[in-house]
């Protein structure tokens, strides 16, 4: 068990960078508390594996630390660092059973066979193996296999962070539900630190308690799925988290709040003046898009084009100020059609310079 | 990505050795062949003491030489295009159908490369002889087919395994006829096992003697067959054979550098 | 899931026609003369099990079957170890991994009597650079008249022949293996002879048993190699299978034994590489 700090973290997969776009890995600062479950959400070629590598002791980092409780450890190898990794497509060692593949990092740390015995019967029971210990891991399907990988982690009693490379991929669509229960389950039970590393929105939110988003090789949130659904602290965060994303438009300031060509808007703190050149965009989520008299406070006029039902809400895509903004509307409120008006919620309403919030 | 840290350094040395190995009778019939037979015979040393392209003039000037290079390519080619050719339909076949007989079929054609070549050199002779085709191209062709199509179906059919069977169904969908389909779109899916396939066609119709020798007497006379009658009809000439045999290997020298990066692949595809 | 078509016999009906007519019409007459005696002139006589009697019995068939399992031994106990040590000491990939693989496929595109034509003339004690060094080396080498320099140049010849097809295919195995594997591995705490014994032979045991059956059969039927090198000297001391069976069959014209020999060794070829097939692919399609 560890807290795993990483400290100005840079890599590049080119032996000499010279900018920034070398980098595969631009910044990163950051820390992973002890027993936690954690999620790093990126698309692909976000740099997300990079960053998993580098912390398990695959790839050795271009610049900067990785800190086990204090200690740096750049320099150990991933047993040394006692980290487990359950990776994107099974890894199981096809000629041995289901139990010698559970015992096979106890045998190879020389632990004796009657401890192991025991460790490898509790894990399978842990993770619903026990009637298979017997079987050829060859013959097992996609799911078995990985729960035989993740086993394989949990086995060791040692060990400091559990960490998954898009687990997921190739369970069906079916067990993948369950699987991800069960991996939510185990933490649980065993409050091992686990790194779920995956481009799915909806399997980071639901496995983790803290979501770690990556983008073109910046780590730009951290936070509880509920800060980066209520308070995205970079429009991409807003853009990828969350269906429909966040609406975005350019914004300029204007005596206290921004206004959106000539529509003043209000924001629910003081905006101070960006530095000069700086792209300014106005960010809200459709959750937070409300239709409102045309007479209310700060009602802002739109026109509906469009409505799509998603079952539970209806997505209405409206026009203001030809800037296409979306909004959630529940099941069973009216929606108007033509000249409209809605309302921002004012302290829903975040304003961005360059893709960064202005707190 | 961190191997350095863990292999070993001196991991090379072994590759290293093997190579100088493999390098160093090839290097000696480089040598001879730039010698005189006087120099051959008299004196030894490491490097051609009085330099001469004289073997290599000889050849290029002697009609039975350079007729035995161009002799060997033309079966080598015409043999590869005949194998591939027939193996690509078939090689379909035992990928993507099951069909009466399938199995014993694909071992009896592989047990075809079990066959002694030495078994079936005097009934080749008379059956080639009967058909009036002895000492043709032809010949030596149709008869290198007997080892080389049941490895290039058992290597195309290992490459052909791997193209999922939704392409077929999506072009028939599509309107495509079977051959339209085959011809546009299937092959060049394919297309770096074909190229794997013939490679190795060439390679071992390249390299065969024993049926070829005997199959031609002069008009088709391999270059490898041309070389043994020098080496026994005009005592030893061996600046002479060195020579003729250090040409023997550039073909093949240019097909490897071609397909350095599919050899590999070839093989791991293919399937018993 | 494959369909079932009896049409597909259309598309294998090339393929078949031609291999038939090379394999099939030989394959008779080799079976036609097993049961003749020939006086020249085609005059034949049936003759039954009379050659097959003979061949099985005959003291110089079983001399040369033994030498050619010795043969074959020997070279697959040197050539399968010696090419998979290379293929996990080669670079996986890259510029160097090219390199090895071009150099390394060069004696598998020689022709075979330049093969044998090469090593006559590398190993020769008075001209080639291997005799000669041997000798100053004071090691008295002469493979034209010493049976044991004969067998082991011999063995050097195909080594240095043959081994690259080893490689080349256990190259092609490990190559198959995902990085994952490796990593879980280290992640695991495995050693390297436990990475070799769990991940990489079991990879590797699909392309070994290609690789075996292909030397298996192949060395079975060398003849043009050691036709050039040794001739079968000194004395018969190298007289391999095919050796012998074309003497008989070309050099005295005695068709009957030939064609009975031929297809005695055809036959264990077949039950060798059977067995061999059968033992070493059980349990896979399970």
């Amino acid at each position: 068990m560890a807290r795993i700090e990483l400290q100005a973290l840079r890599h590049s997969y080119r032996p000499d960078p010279v900018d920034d776009a070398d980098y595969a890995l631009k910044q990163v600062d950051l820390v992973w508390e002890d027993g936690g479950a954690y999620a790093l959400l990126g698309p692909s070629g976000c740099g997300k594996t990079t960053l998993l590598n580098i912390i398990s002791g695959l790839l050795c980092p271009s610049e900067g630390s990785i800190l086990f409780d204090g200690v740096r450890v750049n320099d150990l190898s991933p047993e040394e660092r006692r980290i487990a990794q359950v990776f994107q497509f099974p890894v199981v060692y096809d000629t041995m059973t289901v139990y010698d593949n559970l015992a096979f990092p106890l045998r190879n740390r020389g632990v004796p066979e009657k401890q192991i015995d025991t460790r490898v019967r509790a894990i399978a029971e842990m993770t619903d193996l026990t009637e298979m210990l017997g079987n050829k891991a060859s013959g097992l399907t996609a799911d078995g296999k990985q729960k035989i990988s993740l086993g394989r982690g949990l086995v060791r009693e040692d060990v400091n962070v559990i960490m998954f490379d898009e687990p997921l991929t190739v369970i069906d669509p079916h067990l993948k539900w369950k699987l991800r229960s069960k991996l939510k389950e185990l933490h649980q039970r065993v409050r091992t630190t686990m790194i779920y590393v995956t481009h799915d929105q909806t399997e980071a939110l639901t496995f983790a308690d803290r979501v770690v988003v990556m983008h073109e090789g910046w780590v730009v949130q951290q936070g509880t799925p509920q800060e980066l659904f209520e308070r995205p602290r970079h429009t991409f965060v807003g853009h990828f988290i969350g269906s429909p994303g966040m609406n975005l438009m350019p914004c300029e300031l204007a005596d206290g709040g921004v206004s959106v060509d000539g529509h003043r808007i209000a924001v629910d703190r003081a905006i101070a003046p960006p530095k000069t050149g700086a792209r300014l965009e106005l960010g809200v989520r459709p959750e937070f898009v409300r239709f409102v008299d045309a007479h209310a406070t700060d009602a802002l006029p739109v026109d509906v084009i469009g409505v799509r039902d998603t079952g539970r809400n209806k997505i209405v895509e409206t026009n203001f100020a030809g800037h296409k903004v979306r909004a959630l509307v529940p099941e069973g409120i009216s929606v108007p059609q033509g000249r409209a008006h809605v309302r921002f919620e004012i302290d829903r309403t975040q304003v961005y310079a360059n893709g960064w919030i202005i707190e | 990505m961190m191997a350095s840290r863990h292999g070993t350094g001196f991991k090379w040395i072994v590759p290293f050795l093997y190579i100088v190995f493999l390098m160093l009778p090839i290097y000696w019939l480089l040598n001879m062949s730039f010698k005189t037979t006087n120099e051959i015979l008299g004196t030894f040393s490491l490097f051609p003491q009085e330099f001469t392209l004289d073997n290599y003039k000889a050849i290029f000037t002697d009609p039975t030489w350079y007729n035995g290079y161009i002799n060997s390519l033309i079966y080598v080619c015409v043999n590869t295009l005949i194998s591939v050719t027939v193996a690509l339909p078939a090689a379909y076949a035992f990928s993507r159908y099951r069909f009466l007989g399938d199995k014993h079929l694909f071992f009896w054609l592989l047990t075809n490369r079990m066959a002694p070549a030495a078994v079936f050199a005097l009934p080749f002779f008379q059956l080639y002889s009967a058909l009036n085709l002895f000492d043709t191209h032809i010949a030596v062709a149709l008869a290198h087919c007997l080892f080389n199509i049941p490895l290039a179906v058992w290597i195309l059919e290992g490459f052909m395994s791997g193209v999922p069977k939704e392409l077929d169904e999506t072009a028939y969908i599509d309107g495509y006829p079977f051959w339209k389909f085959f011809l546009k779109i299937f092959l060049p899916t394919i297309a770096a096992g074909i190229g794997v396939a013939a490679f190795f066609c060439f390679m071992f119709s390249w390299v065969e003697l024993l049926l070829a020798k005997t199959l031609t007497s002069v008009d088709a006379k391999p270059i490898a067959a041309v070389m043994t009658r020098t080496a026994s009809s005009s005592g030893y000439e061996l600046g002479l054979l060195a020579a003729a045999g250090t040409l023997t290997m550039i073909p093949g020298a240019i097909v490897i550098f071609f397909v350095r990066n599919y050899i590999a692949k070839g093989f791991a595809l293919g399937r018993v | 899931m494959k369909t079932r078509n009896q049409k597909a016999w259309f598309l294998v009906a090339p393929v078949v026609l031609l291999v038939a007519f090379n394999a099939v019409i030989p394959l008779m007459t080799v079976v036609n003369y097993s049961v003749q005696e020939t006086f020249g002139d085609n005059l034949f006589f049936f003759e039954g099990m009379k050659w097959f009697e003979e061949v099985l019995s005959s003291e110089r068939f079983h001399d040369s079957l033994i030498r050619q399992l010795k043969f074959t031994f020997i070279i697959l106990a040197i050539q399968v170890p010696l090419g998979v040590a290379i293929a996990l000491a080669m670079p996986r990939k890259g510029f160097w991994a090219s390199v090895c693989l071009v150099l390394m496929a060069m004696p598998l595109l020689i022709p075979w009597n330049v093969v044998g034509a090469m090593w006559n003339i590398f190993a020769l004690p008075d001209i080639g650079l291997l005799g000669k060094t041997l000798n100053a080396m004071g090691i008295d080498y002469n493979f034209t008249r010493q049976p044991f320099a004969a067998w082991a140049t011999l063995i050097a010849m195909d080594v240095w022949h043959w081994t690259s097809l080893v490689v080349l295919l256990s190259y092609a195995g490990l190559s198959s293996i995902p990085d994952a594997y490796y990593q879980a591995a280290r992640i695991d705490g495995a050693s390297a002879w436990a990475v070799f014994r769990y991940i990489q032979l079991p990879k590797l045991k699909h392309v070994l048993t290609i690789a075996v059956l292909l030397r298996f059969m192949d060395s079975f039927n060398i003849y043009t190699e050691p036709f050039v090198l040794t001739g079968g000297g000194p004395g018969n001391t190298t007289t391999l299978l095919s050796l012998d069976l074309v003497k008989i069959a070309l050099g005295q014209f005695d068709l009957g034994p030939a064609a009975a020999m031929s297809l005695v060794y055809f036959l264990i070829i077949l039950l060798f590489s059977w067995i061999f097939y059968t033992v070493m692919t059980r349990g896979e399609d399970k």
